[in-house]
């Protein structure tokens, strides 16, 4: 099975490097609709063996709502503004990446100390959800704007749902929808607020969001 | 059934609230569901309802305990809601920081968001299947984010952003720490097992400990940002200080609350791994950095919300450590949540009365409380000794349940800082709410002779609750606290 | 097996000129235009060996020495080069470090010539192409240590012998990155578009030309033979991952790497014909993005 899902993993890890070094919004909005398709096809191929409403719910819905419905929401955010269209890093693009590289190194020695109990799909799987992870915090946290924040969190959350697709059986299909459900709603409030800071501040920039603090 | 109901009453009516077109209907939609909900959680006092759904919800003694607080909380807001969104009205309102006008949001958002997050607080309370735990508690995020946005001012939406995202993001963690505990308790063979805390406990010595204890840490550090244990609390300031004061006492007494359950269950199923030493020793450390914190930023505080957010921290802190210490201190800290709730839910509607007399946040501004509002005034300043553990009140016996339980555990240092902390703590708050309160009302505040009942009725059973948990816990209610503490590694309460 | 190898370094000092005829025919072909004859670089270089040089009186000894080293050492690295399956002339275990030494090493001396005459022009292009080299030589590094850790093997023949059974096979994505990293490599270290144009007349933007300008006659014959044995280095090398035609004859193995080596500069004209020249802050960005696809493949292979 590992060589039927190691490409998309890579795939998915060349992504996170092209989305730290992406100075483009529009682009960097299309990478992590591609993320959301990619994980998509993971959960097919994971699922295997599983019922198939299952595995075409959640990959369905994945790839709707992350490949499709996302991007469009993120884009009409950004529309009709006069925001410039990068993405305005605190860390520059050439060191993100070599970070990124740094934090692929760690994610691979950590999930070698961290032993799984049970037979995975892949053995790059866990270093590259843990890294899938890593990167959306480092979107967050390294990127000024607004929009790049909420990029940041579904990267966060592409990560985190890469390893529960794969490792984390038990989930209920339930629990699952209710997950993307959830992240559905935070994507949309959140959308609904970056647009409303565009129409207060006349921008969105979060590092001028700064009139609360002690 | 009766938990389905009390599920979906705040649902219907939630979701009824955003049709709904009459103002007047709709508050007494809201306020009849309160009470509504309250019943039906007081029949499960009576009768405890039977598992549903395969075990995906039940009601045990913890959940019962925070269904409580909640209910009784959410019901005593909605009916100062009642008052404060007469008081608000439909016109645009000049912001007195900055001068500028804004208009709120929509009634019909506000109440329906309202009931949604109870909604989703009741399931929090009542599920024990650790993912749809995980979906409640970030439900409950996304229920509350347009409360806090609620005047549509900028300083808001500031609030409301770092608030969504800090708690989203935080919350993610958990979701990672939750599928870390799935992997923890996967076979060998790679057959799926359950994810229901019952199961996970009676196979919980079998867990592996690596992964257990890798997504206990994310778990804390995700339930953690949403609890507003320091250093991860910065979105708690902001937030309470910018939503209306119902939902402030909301977010204070039952959000954070929900927040902390995450964390006692996920300090459950370490107990019954027979880890419970190692989720204690990051809940002490947590505990009384986040007191710290707090004593930091009350001690020079000069926004009368943000001081009863930090309290919040502190709080908080209060309670991690005693669930942290173990032995008697778990009762403590249980009891401190539950009169925490209450003191905190009470001070944050008494502080939408001076708000709304004075038209200003700011500690200087506000002199002579007692004078120009009689009974908010002195409910102010009731609330000042309630808060920081005087006796009478309720939190006086929590807090000293906590020090026991430091004592008893042979921990000097934590007791010593303990005590130094909450000293400091009385200080800050003392001398700042003192100030508000004595004095001569300056110029352009009208003394009301008279303030209207709805804002002053609830904050006063609030504040009746706390004193009488004070002088008199009762035997149903510490049986309860005692065995919700009990699964959590405490130990039994003996004065 | 040894007539193999060495046919295959004579292939090499005998068709490495060829590659840069299949690019410039590759290139007309794209723009519509028949193009120079394939035989084109043979004639220049023929012709400028039969002509007389200038010396500029700034130069000094190191300005003639320069290409004759960068020619020698390109000879040298022929013998350590794996055709495919068939094994180099020369392999013994860390030999694809003194392949890159002496890659590196034809690069300086270059350099040191171009240095040498003194002129502001060269120095620019000079410092451009150290600049790049830097950045690209870790990538190079990476790619052929990859190989190298994947195959288990001590000598770069043993390595490429071997990529079918220990690469493709078991880990298909880390080939397909080795293969990228080095392809990136291939177009910087020989002066291509996206990172240099070879055909630019304005030395403001020229890297590598402008580095050999003052170069002329034999001397410059010999740049021209040094930079297409480099690409034949390259070129050959990617050839033996790309295709991985392992089927035990060594004549066979290395006339189907031959054919790949040709078809690795063909797909080099198509890049250069489809692609504009990257703006100079960004090549760093796509070095180092080849140097990451590369460590990721030491990362995936196990």
């Amino acid at each position: 099975m590992g060589w039927e899902i190691d490409p998309i993993l890579v795939t998915l890890v060349l992504v996170n490097l092209l989305l730290l070094g992406g100075s483009r919004l529009v682009t960097c909005i299309r990478l992590v609709a591609v993320q959301g398709v990619l994980l998509g096809i993971l959960a097919l191929l994971v699922q295997v063996g599983w019922s198939p409403t299952r595995a075409v719910l959640l990959a369905g819905g994945s790839v709707l709502l992350k490949g499709v419905v996302f991007p469009r929401l993120l884009s009409r955010a950004l529309r009709g503004a006069e925001i410039r269209r990068e993405m305005e890093p605190y860390v520059g693009y050439t060191p993100s990446v070599l970070l990124g590289l740094a934090m692929l190194a760690l994610t691979v020695w950590v999930s070698s100390r961290l032993t799984l109990p049970l037979p995975a799909a892949s053995h790059l799987l866990v270093p590259v959800a843990l890294f899938t992870t890593l990167t959306g915090l480092f979107l967050i946290v390294a990127r000024r704007k607004a929009i790049t924040q909420v990029l940041g969190y579904l990267v966060l959350e592409n990560g985190i749902v890469t390893f529960g697709i794969a490792l984390s059986h038990e989930a209920p299909l339930s629990v699952e929808l209710g997950v993307l459900l959830d992240v559905f709603v935070a994507i949309l409030v959140m959308g609904i607020i970056v647009h409303n800071i565009r129409e207060d501040f006349d921008h969105i920039d979060t590092d001028r969001l700064a009139s609360l603090k002690d | 059934m009766l938990i389905l109901l009390a599920l979906a009453l705040p649902t219907l009516a939630g979701l009824a609230a955003f049709v709904v077109r009459g103002d007047r209907l709709r508050r007494w939609v809201l306020v009849g569901t309160a009470c509504g909900h309250l019943a039906l959680v007081a029949a499960m006092w009576v009768r405890r309802p039977r598992p549903l759904w395969g075990d995906w919800l039940v009601i045990d003694a913890l959940g019962l305990l925070l269904l409580s607080i909640t209910s009784v909380l959410f019901a005593v807001a909605s009916a100062y809601a009642l008052g404060y969104l007469d008081r608000e009205g439909h016109q645009p309102h000049r912001d007195f920081e900055e001068g500028k006008l804004f208009s709120d949001a929509p009634e019909a958002r506000f109440v329906g968001c309202l009931l949604l997050f109870l909604a989703c607080m009741t399931l929090v309370a009542s599920t024990q299947h650790m993912g749809l735990l995980w979906v409640a508690i970030e439900a409950t995020t996304l229920a509350s984010a347009p409360l806090i946005a609620f005047h549509r001012h900028h300083r808001s939406l500031e609030a409301t952003w770092k608030y969504i995202l800090i708690c989203s993001v935080g919350i993610a963690l958990a979701l990672l720490g939750t599928f870390f505990v799935a992997v923890s308790a996967a076979r060998p063979g790679g057959e799926s097992s359950s994810m229901l805390l019952a199961d996970l406990m009676s196979e919980a010595t079998r867990l592996n400990r690596g992964w257990l204890e890798a997504g206990f840490i994310l778990l804390l550090v995700g339930y953690g940002t949403k609890m507003g244990l320091a250093p991860l609390h910065t979105w708690l300031p902001d937030a309470h200080a910018e939503a209306p004061s119902v939902a402030s006492a909301l977010l204070s007494g039952a959000l954070l609350n929900c927040a902390l359950l995450g964390i006692l269950r996920s300090q459950q199923l370490l107990t019954a791994a027979g880890l419970a030493p190692f989720g204690q020793r990051l809940l002490v450390v947590l505990g009384l950095v986040s007191m710290a914190w707090a004593a930091v930023f009350v001690i020079r505080q000069t926004d009368f919300k943000r001081l009863l957010a930090y309290s919040s921290v502190e709080h908080m802190g209060i309670v991690a450590l005693g669930v942290g210490l173990g032995g008697a201190a778990t009762f403590g800290a249980l009891l401190q949540a539950v009169n925490h709730s209450l003191v905190k839910g009470m001070l944050f509607l008494v502080s939408g009365n001076l708000l709304a007399a004075y038209r200003s946040k700011s500690t200087r501004a506000v002199r002579g409380a007692v004078r120009a509002l009689p009974v908010s005034g002195v409910l102010w300043v009731a609330g000042l000794f309630a808060i920081t553990g005087s006796p009478p009140f309720g939190t006086f016996l929590s807090e000293l349940a906590v020090l026991k339980g430091a004592i008893d555990g042979g921990r000097w240092w934590v007791a010593a800082a303990y005590l130094g902390l909450l000293a400091a703590v009385f200080a800050g708050m003392g001398r700042i709410m003192l100030r508000m309160a004595q004095g001569e009302p300056g110029e352009g505040v009208v003394p009301a002779r008279r303030e209207a009942w709805s804002a002053v009725l609830p904050p006063l059973i609030l504040l009746g609750l706390a004193l009488m948990l004070g002088v008199w816990v009762p035997r149903w209610l510490a049986e309860l606290i005692a065995s919700a503490g009990q699964v959590v590694g405490g130990g039994p309460w003996r004065v | 097996m040894v007539s193999a190898s060495i046919v295959g370094v004579l292939a090499g000092l005998i068709l490495a000129p060829l590659l840069g005829g299949i690019i410039n025919r590759v290139k007309a072909l794209f723009a519509g235009r028949s193009g120079q004859p394939l035989l084109q670089p043979y004639r220049d270089i023929a012709k400028l060996l039969r002509k007389g040089a200038v010396f500029s009186t700034t130069t000094g000894e190191m300005f003639g020495v320069g290409p004759a080293i960068g020619v020698a050492a390109g000879v040298v690295g022929l013998t350590l080069l794996p055709l495919g399956g068939s094994r180099a002339p020369v392999a013994f275990s860390g030999d694809f470090l003194l392949l890159l030494g002496l890659l590196a090493l034809a690069r300086f001396c270059i350099v040191l010539a171009a240095l040498d005459t003194g002129s502001a022009f060269e120095g620019m292009g000079a410092s451009r192409e150290v600049a790049f080299s830097a950045l690209a030589e870790p990538a190079m590094l990476l790619a052929v240590g990859a190989l190298v850790r994947a195959t288990d093997a001590q000598s770069l023949s043993a390595a490429v012998g071997a990529v079918w059974k220990q690469v493709w096979q078991p880990s298909m994505p880390a080939a397909v990155l080795v293969a990228a990293a080095l392809a990136v490599v291939l177009l910087c270290e020989n002066a291509r578009i996206p990172f240099d144009d070879p055909n630019t007349h304005l030395e403001l933007t020229m890297i590598h030309e402008v580095m050999v300008l003052d170069h002329s006659g034999p001397d410059f014959g010999l740049v021209l033979y040094g930079g297409a044995l480099k690409l034949w280095i390259f070129s050959a090398l990617l050839a033996g991952v790309l295709v991985p035609v392992r089927c035990g004859s060594p004549w066979l193995d290395a006339v189907a790497t031959v054919i790949g080596t040709f078809c690795v500069a063909a797909g080099g004209g198509a890049v250069e014909s489809t692609m504009a020249r990257l703006r100079l802050v960004r090549v760093p960005q796509l070095l180092v993005g080849a140097a990451v696809m590369a460590a990721l493949a030491v990362l995936l292979v196990r």
